[in-house]
């Protein structure tokens, strides 16, 4: 079997094993989606005072199986005189942007897809592309209502790419770097490296701006089921809806890994620094008596020190954050929406590239020293 | 044939086949989406000779915000292809004359001697491509980069004093305003008295 693998040019075996990497990341990806429908539900549900879905399995821990599997057998409705072609396109159009874009994500230390120099611009530029699936979904359906959608989508997104341009370019001028793994590395430290202290007006730009780009609550007019029925994918059942669905949730979960990368210091761990707390002993000195290997492990020190987890887990906050917040807000209205991106967050971001100028100037610490 | 070669050729034939369908298809929101999977697969041949910001680049402006705009407009026009079609004869003339001057301009990039593909193809130094557009833009090209920023804000104010124009009929919100509403200028609180002895009759 060895002698198999080892007969095939170095090249291709690399090709080979990057390929099974990409499916398993992203059915590991389709799963995190699956259960992040789950938890907004759940979570909702709490919020509001109900049980949320408790059927399906122990406490309604397998209605996201149900749902796939409801959506994959149901027929694709195609409308008359619709484009046939753009609205199969379509949703693979909102979708690849989501997935492309986890490329470049650092996982911890070294540990990524692909280390390209220009990682942050190759984000933006992805998610920049998301739109076209909402735009072409709407026009495709011959629909006046996705038209309308797509119409809203498509000025609410050109209007808050700027404002988050403009907050990664802050991050860029912190850093010195357009590389996601060294935008992470100068942050290390402690907690009080994160440059969500030094830029914080720009890490409520991008979080703002983040939920707009995903058109989720409270700017989800591009659906806004209470004016124009679901918007954009009014027209689309079964799969068509669903794959429609996973890019939503998976550009949530993109947005959350991106503000915990670049404004809370990735896979760091907040108590960097002293080494007396990594080397805490384990937890279970006293209960795994007898297996040795398991009472040397420093279980609480590598749970203290930075690793996957720390990534993980403040990619969950922010997720729980997008939930939170459309259980809190009132849907915006569109003027109200352009009023917000083009005359308060742009200029807000304007003047604090300038503040960050200065500090950078007089190497204010222990940000810019 | 190396991988990098079948890639180029592959995003090449998509590049060209998608630039005929841009000018040949009846339908301008075809046209205007065959216009974007040009840009995308010049993107990709430019990432081949490791141009990476000026390919990133070009996704960012062009497919991300340039059509995405051209897209909008186009998707609201109500478009009589018959009537394109009357134009076709009278703009011939003009037309030919056009495309034979750009045909002639390509050849003429082409055959020059002055063109070094060799030095196209192979990055000028080890630092990125990112890293040395960024130090020669902001060093020796400073003063022009700065003229052509001004030129293009330029631009963008006068397109927006084009279309600031007040119109009787066009009503809006004044967001001050609505900021500065208290809920005593909306609610008011009446107490209405009980209408007492029906509701006692009907108790008892």
């Amino acid at each position: 079997m060895t002698s198999y693998w080892y007969a095939i040019p170095e090249l291709y075996r690399d090709v080979i094993v990057t390929s099974i990497l990409i499916v398993a990341f992203l059915l590991v990806l389709m799963g995190a989606v699956a259960y992040v429908t789950f938890a907004e539900r759940k979570l909702i549900g709490y919020m509001q005072m109900r049980m949320g879905p408790n059927r399906v399995g122990p406490k309604g821990w397998f209605q996201p199986l149900a749902d796939a599997l409801k959506l994959m057998v149901k027929e694709m409705i195609l409308p008359t005189n619709a484009n046939y072609f753009l609205f199969r396109v379509a949703p693979i159009l909102s979708i690849v942007p989501a997935l492309a874009a986890w490329a470049v994500i650092p996982f911890m230390d070294g540990v990524q897809f692909s280390n390209i120099n220009a990682g942050l611009l190759y984000v933006l530029a992805l998610t920049s592309m998301g739109v076209y699936g909402v735009i072409v979904a709407g026009w495709a359906s011959n629909s006046k209502y996705a038209l309308l959608g797509a119409l809203r989508s498509a000025a609410q997104i050109v209007s808050y790419e700027i404002a988050m341009g403009f907050a990664l370019v802050g991050v860029l001028m912190a850093s010195g770097s357009l590389n996601l793994g060294d935008i992470v590395r100068e942050q290390s430290g402690n907690i009080g490296h994160w440059y969500v202290w030094p830029l914080l007006p720009l890490f409520l730009v991008y979080l703002i701006s983040g939920v707009a780009e995903t058109n989720r609550a409270p700017f989800d007019v591009a659906e806004g089921e209470s004016e124009i029925v679901a918007g954009f994918h009014v027209e689309y059942s079964g799969m068509g809806f669903a794959v429609f669905f996973l890019a939503e949730y998976a550009n949530i979960i993109l947005i959350s890994a991106l503000i915990a990368l670049l404004f809370f210091g990735g896979w760091l761990s907040p108590f960097e620094g002293p080494t007396w707390l990594m080397a805490i002993p384990v937890i279970g000195m006293y209960l795994f008596q007898g297996l040795s290997w398991l009472t040397d492990l420093p279980l609480i020190g590598l749970l203290l020190d930075s690793g996957p987890h720390w990534f993980l887990a403040k990619t969950c906050f922010f997720i729980f954050c997008f939930l939170w917040f459309r259980a809190t807000f009132p849907r915006y209205r569109y003027d109200q929406i352009m009023r917000l991106g083009w005359k308060v967050l742009i200029p807000v971001t304007l003047v604090w590239i300038f503040v960050e100028g200065v500090a950078i100037a007089f190497e204010v610490g222990p940000w810019f020293d | 044939m190396s991988i990098q070669l079948s890639v180029f050729y592959l995003f090449a034939a998509v590049m060209v086949l998608a630039a005929i369908r841009m000018i040949t298809a009846k339908n301008p929101v075809h046209s205007a989406l065959s216009l974007v999977l040009v840009f995308f697969t010049s993107s990709v041949i430019w990432l081949l000779m490791e141009a990476e910001f000026l390919a990133i680049v070009l996704v960012l402006v062009y497919v991300g915000a340039v059509m995405v705009l051209f897209l909008f407009v186009v998707m609201m026009l109500d478009i009589n292809i018959s009537q394109i079609r009357e134009g076709f004869v009278r703009f011939l003339p003009t037309a030919t004359i056009v495309s034979a001057i750009m045909i002639v301009e390509l050849v003429l990039v082409v055959v020059s001697k002055e063109l070094d593909y060799a030095r196209a193809a192979v990055p000028a130094t080890d630092i990125s491509n990112t890293q040395a557009l960024g130090e020669v833009l902001y060093t020796d090209y400073l003063l022009p980069f700065e003229v052509a920023a001004v030129i293009l804000l330029v631009a963008i104010i006068a397109a927006i004093v084009l279309t600031l124009r007040q119109r009787p009929q066009t009503r809006y919100q004044n967001p001050g305003e609505q900021v500065k509403v208290k809920r005593a200028d909306r609610i008011r609180l009446v107490s209405l008295k009980s209408e007492g002895k029906r509701s006692e009759a009907k108790r008892s």
